[in-house]
């Protein structure tokens, strides 16, 4: 049985892992030596694994774009303050700016790219951006698409307002946000029809 | 962001081997050389500022059984990696600790929700613009010793309550406020021993040393928040106002929770101030004056200006006292309104 962290396992656990001597160097020292090799990370993308060798500080946003090639999910303010990084984790939303490729490895991840089905048809929250004329310049639009669906997920497309503060982590600097929340409310049923 | 090592400490024993080889740091936690890292919304967003510099972050994500919320008879227990969307949109908080549940909800965004912990929440650092831009050489608070560049500077969102001339930056939470006002507990994980702590007792006011934010130790990983059940959990309501409408710090918030009686009377108030303090702030000379009395306008505004009594203003700043003093009163009669 795996550890698990009640209150009683984990004392148990505690005790008996105080009692190993431990001759390794604590990992502060360990940096300052200076060798570091990459570690392995596999990252499960769109339903297709890569195996890359990256350092602990490359965040998943740059592992998408600079290492694998998908450069759909935009760098923008890079501080988690604009959602033009978001990327589905696991199915749920989340800024892969602020997220370390090393945290991400053997979860699902989902970009942009991975929406469409494989005869090539859009998902019903792309058309819908179509549709509704939802963006302008496009930068923010990957970010948008993939927060609109987890707004939808997570049953937040219900009245406009609803809709504005659960897309609050996504900025439009062309101001398409009227149109997208027309979209959102044109695909929220699509989706549920799916 | 200068390079770190990272390691998952995946169960109890293997954070143990981890720590256990890790010098005792002699400054505060914050400036530790190993950390800990979960949803990584405010540590990761320090280090690529260079305000905090690690030599090696320790994923916490994969301990098992830290993530839960759990109903007892006397309490709730809101486990350290639950994750704020999850605890805000929780059956049970948002209908026996409303104010837990708005608390959260009202702060971020949904990505950040879906990311951040309820232990990363609470330790969040400041929005202080000099604290997080290092090429302000003064800062108390990231440079021992340096001064404070805020206190000649723009010190608009800055505290007015809890300040000393070391610094005056805003403690920047929502959720500490819900906890602070319900008295909740710290459970604690130390070299193999928990210990508990008043939640009221876990933020240090600046002082001298703002730079120590905790009374936790480098080593202590925090494993979850008890909230007691009480007759006022129910009626509480958590009001927050911000320049913007989404996606913003408080400039001004209050947690109340209320017990009243069939006449009407005020028979315990809990308060707690946010957006204006340096540390989770509890208005204690607010809930006095409120005790025994109905919650009106004349009662509600008497308890906020007590509340804000002690407050030191800065050249900015001074629009928060009766900003606070406003965001309270709302706060106390849509409390007592709530139909319950």
């Amino acid at each position: 049985m795996p550890p698990d962290f009640s209150r009683r396992a984990f004392l148990g656990a505690s005790a008996s892992g105080m009692a190993l001597t431990l001759a390794s160097a604590p990992l502060a020292q360990e940096v300052d030596k200076g060798d570091r090799p990459a570690d392995l990370t596999t990252l499960v993308v769109n339903g297709q694994s890569y195996a890359l060798a990256v350092e602990p500080r490359v965040t998943l946003l740059d592992a998408l774009r600079e290492r694998i090639g998908l450069t759909g999910a935009k760098k923008g303010c890079d501080h988690g303050q604009c959602g033009a990084c978001t990327v589905l984790v696991d199915g749920r939303r989340v800024l892969s700016c602020l997220t370390l490729a090393a945290m991400a490895a053997g979860r699902a991840v989902t970009t942009v790219e991975g929406l469409a089905s494989r005869d090539g048809r859009l998902h019903p929250m792309q058309q819908a951006f179509i549709d509704c004329d939802a963006f302008q310049c496009g930068y923010c639009t990957p970010g948008q698409i993939l927060s609109a669906i987890g707004c939808v997920e997570e049953g937040h497309a219900g009245a406009d307002a609803d809709i504005r503060e659960s897309m609050s982590g996504n900025l439009c600097r062309c101001a398409a946000y009227p149109n997208i929340v027309a979209a959102i409310r044109q695909a929220r049923s699509e989706m549920r029809r799916a | 962001m200068q390079p770190f090592l990272y390691r998952r400490a995946d169960d109890p024993m293997a954070l143990v081997q981890i720590l256990a080889r890790e010098e005792s740091a002699a400054g505060p936690p914050t400036s530790a050389d190993t950390q800990f890292i979960a949803g990584g919304t405010t540590i990761f967003d320090l280090m690529k500022l260079d305000v905090m510099r690690p030599k090696a972050l320790v994923d916490i994500n994969g301990v098992r059984g830290l993530d839960r919320i759990e109903q007892s008879e006397n309490d709730v227990r809101l486990g350290a990696l639950a994750r704020m969307a999850d605890v805000a949109a929780h059956p049970l908080i948002t209908s026996r600790y409303p104010v837990i549940a708005e608390s959260l909800a009202l702060a971020a965004n949904p990505q950040l929700r879906n990311m951040a912990t309820l232990a990363g929440n609470v330790l969040q650092r400041t929005r202080c613009t000099y604290f997080r831009d290092v090429s302000w050489a003064a800062c108390n608070k990231r440079n021992p010793g340096s001064g404070c560049a805020a206190l000649g500077g723009f010190n608009r969102p800055h505290a007015v309550l809890g300040v000393s001339p070391s610094c005056i930056a805003t403690y920047p939470g929502d959720f500490a406020q819900a906890l602070i006002a319900l008295d909740a507990v710290v459970e604690t994980w130390r070299a193999g021993r928990t210990r508990a702590i008043a939640f009221a007792d876990l933020h240090r006011l600046p002082g001298d040393r703002p730079d120590i934010e905790t009374i936790l130790g480098s080593d202590e990983m925090i494993l979850g928040f008890r909230v007691p059940a009480a007759e006022w959990t129910r009626r509480s309501r958590f009001v927050k106002v911000r320049d913007r409408e989404s996606f913003e710090f408080a400039l001004a918030s209050a947690a109340v929770a209320l017990d009243v009686g069939p006449e009407g009377l005020v028979r315990q108030a809990r308060i707690a101030l946010g957006g204006v303090a340096t540390v989770p702030w509890r208005a204690r000379d607010a809930e006095a004056l409120l005790a025994g009395q109905p919650v009106t306008m004349e009662t509600a505004e008497r308890a906020a200006e007590a509340a804000f009594a002690a407050a030191q203003p800065q050249k900015d700043n001074a629009f928060k006292i009766l900003l606070g003093r406003r965001t309270l009163v709302r706060a106390l009669l849509e409390t007592s309104s709530l139909e319950i």
